[in-house]
């Protein structure tokens, strides 16, 4: 397969007695948007930590590119490239907007403690170099959140939460973004208006990888290009919407019917 | 630069209020009776509720942000003024560098736990191994600078290799064992012969560069020269608590702080900023323990006990966790209301573990909040994040 970005191969994940995810294998190419999707508790959110390093995979393999980034630590895992969003926010939320984006840009920042308390003036220009960075991605989302910058998030709505936890792990131009259910508390209409912005940075960055976790079957059809189904830690399907949709394992599992 | 748009009325209320501080600090420290002290202390809380309600704390931050020179000189001269006036006060003087070698301390305890989120039960303790640092070297005629940096340097070493086994847990274990080491440590100098055991060691007064600190000062006490000497290093100590926390070394603490997940998820070393943080925390305590000793003249463990340790994270969970400049009327209150209020000297723990606890619950980010991260002086609106 060309232009392959992530092959995930045979990924298993045990807590104790459960498996939580068993023998996953799929690829992600670069440029592409792959919806994972599949019922509560089918090993979605397991399949991204197992991935960003959070739990270390019992069997299997993760190759980004040509390396092996199997059971690295999550700065490692950061640092080659994959960045994530969660399911439940976990922004800094007594901290600003512009610290909560830093955080995601921790690879571009000089971290020497002399530097940091001696050379304020090369502080300040990285300060202001963080801050055009930060600006930029904000107007991709938001034009109205440049202006929030300095606020702290907790006065910021729920999309612009999830906004700002998107452009946090978008700032650092990841090779792969793995994106955990970011539609969870919006309304469809704000959903929709996500997905606009998630669809023209796909077409900014045409080599950026993306894992889309969604429930909302209409937005998997509109925005990804291949999908995988899982259930109970298992893939069940894989293909694009159109032919997952005609997949009676699909229908039974996913969609409830019998 | 920014001059022009500040107000008379901003000025002249700014300096009303830090010479209504100074006044409130002088009276509190020379009240005699008890009387005298509840009314201070009464006065003292009327003027701060309406300076709050006119928002004269907020001009005095404006003023000090515009006119940083003019703003710090006054601090020098309201200081000068206190000195002078206290001059032959053993006492007086003697708790004003207390206080501000607490203080000190206290930021090493800011970086730890209102930074990083590392709670630090032995602050006593780092405060004792500076301490007998300096005695041992002090006694055997190492300079006084060297003795007291060396001291610095010995706690960060202690420190880190207490921490260092239990880094990579989650959770409170960081605590235990600062516990654990705060109650051994006593425990360590009193069958530890050579540190003189339960009896203690003395230390030699400090002389500074042919500065002897054993001499009376103009006339007055010699505890002047170790308030002058406090004072300084606090300012530098403060402004470097200050640095930190305006960086990316701040802002790497905060969020290790916050969500250890979420931070190594972005590229950042949990293990490392913690151990910076404590490392960093402990050399602050370790001097100001260097020189609290030297001013002692004679330490024994029953100086740096369990209690002392508690006294130390109330003075930080009280001031506002995270903001150093709360720690400065913190540490003035608690260290010096028992000292003239008897029936709090006989149960001082149980009123400050109450005191923490009423805090923790009504308002868990301390008395004062901490504002959000200004990385330079003209950063944001002002006032953001109140
Ligand atoms: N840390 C954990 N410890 C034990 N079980 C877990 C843990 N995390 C997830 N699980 C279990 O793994 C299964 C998959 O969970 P998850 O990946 O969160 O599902 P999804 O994201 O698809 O809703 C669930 O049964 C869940 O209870
Ligand atoms: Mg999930």
């Amino acid at each position: 397969m060309e232009n392959k970005l992530l092959d995930v191969t045979n990924l298993t994940v045990e807590f104790g007695g459960l498996t939580a995810l068993s023998g996953l294998d799929f690829q992600l190419r670069e440029g592409e948007l792959l919806g994972l999707i599949g019922p509560n508790g089918s090993g979605k959110t397991t399949c991204f930590n197992a991935i960003t390093g959070i739990y270390k995979p019992s069997k299997g393999s993760v190759v980004l590119l040509t390396k092996d980034i199997t059971g690295l630590n999550s700065q490692k895992i950061y640092k080659s490239g994959i960045t994530r969003t969660f399911q439940r926010l976990r922004l800094a939320v007594g901290l600003s907007v512009f610290d909560n984006l830093v955080i995601g840009d921790t690879v571009d920042l000089n971290t020497s403690v002399l530097f940091n308390l001696l050379k304020r003036k090369a502080l300040r220009k990285q300060v202001d170099y963080q801050l055009n960075k930060v600006k930029n991605i904000l107007k991709i989302f938001n034009p109205d959140l440049v202006n929030a910058i300095y606020e702290p998030i907790s006065k910021l709505t729920m999309i612009d939460r999830r906004r700002v936890e998107v452009c946090r792990a978008l700032i650092s131009r990841p090779r792969v973004l793995l994106l955990d259910e970011p539609s969870a508390g919006m309304t469809s209409e704000e959903t929709r208006e996500f997905m606009d912005d998630l669809l023209e940075i796909k077409k900014k960055t045409p080599s950026l990888g993306i894992i889309l976790i969604e429930h909302e079957m209409s937005v998997i059809q509109r925005v990804t290009d291949r999908c995988v189904v899982l259930n109970y830690g298992k893939k069940i399907a894989e293909g694009t919407y159109k032919a997952i949709s005609c997949s009676r394992d699909v229908r039974v599992a996913y969609l409830g019917e019998d | 630069m920014m001059h022009s748009n500040l107000k008379i009325s901003t000025i002249l209320t700014a300096v009303l209020t830090m010479g209504a501080m100074a006044v409130f600090f002088i009276s509190f420290l020379l009240a005699e009776t008890e009387i005298s002290l509840l009314i201070t202390v009464a006065l003292g809380i009327g003027f701060f509720i309406f300076a709050k309600n006119q928002s004269y704390f907020e001009n005095m931050i404006i003023f000090s942000n515009q006119r940083p020179v003019f703003f710090h000189g006054l601090i020098i001269i309201i200081i000068s003024l206190i000195l002078s006036i206290c001059k032959h006060e053993h006492f007086a003087l003697f708790m004003i560098a207390s206080v501000t070698l607490y203080a000190t301390a206290c930021f090493g305890l800011t970086l730890q736990l209102g930074y990083a989120g590392l709670t630090n039960f032995a602050g006593a303790a780092f405060l004792g191994i500076g301490g007998y640092t300096v005695a041992i070297l002090a006694n055997n005629n190492v300079p006084i600078i060297l003795s007291v940096l060396f001291g610095g340097i010995t706690a960060s070493l202690i420190g880190s290799l207490l921490i260092l086994p239990i880094l990579r847990t989650r959770g409170h274990y960081a605590a235990l064992v600062t516990i654990a080491f705060s109650l051994l440590f006593k425990t360590f100098l009193e069958l530890n012969e050579f540190l003189g055991g339960p009896q203690g060691i003395k230390i030699p007064p400090m002389n500074l560069f042919g500065w002897s600190f054993s001499e009376p000062v103009l006339g007055g006490s010699f505890y002047i020269s170790y308030v002058i000497l406090s004072l300084i290093v606090m300012g530098v100590v403060l402004g470097i608590t200050r640095l930190v926390e305006k960086s990316w070394l701040g802002l790497h603490f905060d969020s290790v702080r916050i969500d250890e997940v979420a931070s190594s998820c972005f590229g950042i070393n949990i293990a490392f900023w913690k151990i910076t943080a404590f490392t960093i925390g402990n050399f602050f305590i370790g001097i100001s323990g260097g020189i609290y000793a030297n001013m002692l003249g004679h330490i024994a463990p029953t100086n740096f006990t369990f209690g002392d340790s508690l006294i130390l994270i109330s003075i930080v969970i009280l001031g506002g966790i995270g903001n150093p400049i709360g720690v400065l009327p913190a540490a003035f209150l608690i260290l010096v209301l028992p000292e003239k209020l008897q029936f709090i000297q006989e149960y001082r723990l149980l009123l400050f573990s109450i005191l923490v606890i009423l805090v923790l619950i009504y308002r868990p980010d301390g008395l004062l909040n901490r504002p959000l991260r200004k990385f330079y002086k003209e950063w944001g609106p002002p006032f953001i994040g109140k």
